[in-house]
Parts: C-alpha cells; sequence; structure tokens
C-alpha cells in the first residue's frame, strides 16, 4: 500500500529516479576519466581508459534513450505550488531549457564521440566483442575536425550539471523547496 | 681467327653467360609502389591496421617448378606506420620493433607447392626482432598480360618475436595473433 505521505504525484517515477542518479554519476566519472586519459602517454592504461570511456559512452547512449523514452511516457510531477507562485517567468525558461539542453546532450556528446572514434580509424567494439557500424567515413581530416567538438560539447554539459546541481541545492537549503525528495525513492 | 673475330666471340660468350645465368633469378620483379604488405593486430577487439612502406624482394619463381622456387624478402621495419603521428613514434621503440637493433624484417622461401587453380603454399622463415619462425604463407596468383599479381595472408604471434613487450605482452589488450596480408604486383612471372 502506498502511504498517505508520498502521493504519486509528488515524485519522479522509481525507473526515471534510478536513471537519473546513474546516468549523473555515469557522466561525472566519464567527464574525470575522460580529462584525465587525453593526458597520458601511450602506454596499456590509456588503452584501457580509451576503450572503457567507449564502452561507457555506448551504454549512457542506450540508457539516454531509454531514459528518453521514459521522459516522454511518464509525465514528471508537477512543481510544488508554492515554488511555481514564487518563481520569476525568467527561471521557469531557464529550468525548461536547461533540461532540454542537457537531454540533447546526453545524445550528442556520446555521438560525437563514436564519430570521432571511426573517422580517426577506431570502430568501437563495445566490450571487446560488439563491433559498433561506422556512421561516419574513416577519415583522417574529418577525424581532426570532430575531435574538439566531443569535448566542447561535454564541457557545455558538464556547465549545465553544474546549473542544475546549483539550482537544485539553492531551492533545497535556501528556499527549502525540497525538490531534491522529488528524485529520491519514496521512505517512510 | 682475327683478334676482331676473337673478341666478338668472346663478348657473345659473355653475354650468353650474363643472360642465361642470370635470367632466371633476375627475370621476376616486384614493383614496389603497386604492392603492399598489411598488418591488423586487435586492440581489445579493435582492428588496427598498419603497413610497411619500404620493402623489397628477390623472387625466382616459375610457376611450373614450384620446387626451384626461391623468395626472399626484406622488410624496413622503419617504414611501419599505424597512421597515426602518435602510434608511429612508438613502433621503433625496444618493446615494439626495436629497430634501432633490428632495422630489417625477412623472408626465406624454403619449400614451395602447388596446390592448383594458381594457388600455391609458400613454407619459410621469417626473421622479426632477432626471433625466426617457420610460416606457411598461402599465396593465390592472378594474371593480366604481364602481370601477375600475388596475394595472401596469414596469422602470426607476435610474442614469439617479442613485438610488445614487457607491459604490453597482456593479450588481453593486444591480441597474440597478428594478420599480414600482403599483394605483390610481379613481373616476369612465367604463365600459370
Amino acid at each position: 500500500m502506498e502511504s498517505a505521505d508520498t502521493p504519486e504525484t509528488s515524485r519522479y517515477t522509481l525507473p526515471a529516479i534510478v536513471l537519473h542518479w546513474l546516468l549523473g554519476l555515469a557522466l561525472l566519472g566519464m567527464f574525470g576519466i575522460g580529462l584525465y586519459m587525453t593526458d597520458l602517454p601511450i602506454s596499456p592504461l590509456r588503452l584501457k581508459l580509451y576503450n572503457w570511456h567507449k564502452w561507457a559512452g555506448i551504454t549512457v547512449l542506450t540508457l539516454s534513450l531509454l531514459r528518453l523514452v521514459w521522459r516522454l511516457t511518464h509525465r514528471p510531477p508537477a512543481l510544488p505550488d508554492a515554488l511555481v507562485h514564487t518563481m520569476p517567468a525568467w527561471q521557469r525558461v531557464a529550468h525548461h531549457a536547461t533540461h532540454h539542453a542537457l537531454y540533447a546532450l546526453f545524445f550528442i556528446v556520446p555521438l560525437v564521440g563514436w564519430a570521432y572514434s571511426s573517422a580517426a580509424g577506431f570502430p568501437i567494439v563495445v566490450f571487446g566483442v560488439w563491433p559498433l557500424p561506422d556512421f561516419v567515413p574513416v577519415d583522417k581530416a574529418l577525424a581532426e575536425l570532430i575531435k574538439p567538438w566531443h569535448e566542447i560539447s561535454a564541457m557545455a554539459m558538464m556547465a549545465l550539471v553544474v546549473l542544475h546541481v546549483a539550482a537544485a541545492i539553492q531551492h533545497q537549503w535556501l528556499h527549502k523547496h525540497r525538490l531534491i525528495q522529488r528524485m529520491l525513492p519514496g521512505t517512510h | 681467327m682475327t683478334s676482331l673475330n676473337f673478341s666478338r666471340w668472346i663478348h657473345g660468350w659473355i653475354a650468353f653467360v650474363f643472360f642465361g645465368l642470370s635470367l632466371p633469378a633476375m627475370a621476376q620483379q616486384l614493383a614496389p609502389a603497386q604492392s603492399e604488405i598489411v598488418f591488423v593486430s586487435k586492440q581489445m577487439g579493435v582492428p588496427v591496421e598498419g603497413r610497411f612502406q619500404k620493402f623489397s624482394a628477390k623472387i625466382a619463381f616459375n610457376p611450373s617448378k614450384p620446387d626451384q622456387a626461391n623468395i626472399a624478402f626484406t622488410v624496413d621495419m622503419t617504414s611501419a606506420t599505424l597512421g597515426v603521428k602518435e602510434t608511429d613514434a612508438e613502433l621503433p621503440k625496444a618493446e615494439w620493433f626495436n629497430t634501432a637493433k633490428f632495422a630489417q624484417a625477412t623472408f626465406q622461401s624454403t619449400s614451395v607447392k602447388a596446390l592448383g587453380a594458381g594457388k600455391f603454399e609458400v613454407a619459410g622463415k621469417l626473421s622479426i626482432k632477432g626471433a625466426t619462425q617457420t610460416v606457411l604463407v598461402p599465396v593465390t596468383l592472378t594474371q593480366a598480360g604481364a602481370n601477375t599479381t600475388a596475394v595472401g595472408a596469414f596469422a602470426l604471434k607476435r610474442l614469439a618475436f617479442k613485438i610488445g613487450d614487457n607491459e604490453w605482452s597482456d593479450t588481453s589488450m593486444v591480441a597474440d595473433d597478428v594478420q599480414v596480408k600482403f599483394k605483390f604486383a610481379l613481373t616476369g612471372v612465367a604463365k600459370l
């Protein structure tokens, strides 16, 4: 039985919550590894990290697709009335724009990474077992053209993640809106 | 016999002897620009292709007398490239090809068997980085006019030659099996 103090509409569905935190952590980890590995000299560690990064990237891409489908078929809970009434219009716009941009980047960052890997002549073989098709030709000049955009789009995503976390913290502790509960599984 | 006649006679003989002796050995020529030696290794499941840009061959080969064939290749190990500057800088190093000490790899045939329909099996000694292994190389010949194309592929075990030594010897990172694929453009090969 659902308890009365956790009405269904006040929080995200469990799959949405799980995907949010799982992908949030994964993206932070991927970003850290991405920054670290590109500065390594050629070594088994570098080779390992690059491949793990690619495997994880494809996993993130797959889970993001699942998450998008879930999001489109499961309406998130409405914002609390107290928040809606006090929120300036620009914040409402920023709130929606940030979420839309984040979702776009969940796909852009890994797809650009995949394209770069393909163009550079290193097709992705997920977990060393499943070869993925190249959707761009093997072309060194194209690879050089694509390369900066994986980093730029990842930086943009991380900037939005920082904004997202800062906004959540601000609402939670400054304005006492307790929005984070919406993204936590129900407890008594 | 006048001295002029003698001179003609001796020149004739010299030409005959040179022509006669050198023809079987020199008749088959490799055109390097139309030829290639490619190697494919697997890094964590990802096929990575490289090639040798400089190699030469001494070939004495008549398709109807394969048992008399003598095929020798020399590959310039410093000419290896994976097409990426950073990794190309690694290849000459001691743990990979160690080109400072072993600048060349060689292949010397020991026997050639005709399998029919332009197919041959070439057995020989492959020497890379100071190690020698016996390899069996299937070769298929096709001919168009005066040109003969020889294609084939074989697998070698990189660790048998200590290619990718020490920290790189983990075969879960770089597989032991390396595919070697080649295409040689030859001239002077007798009709099949």
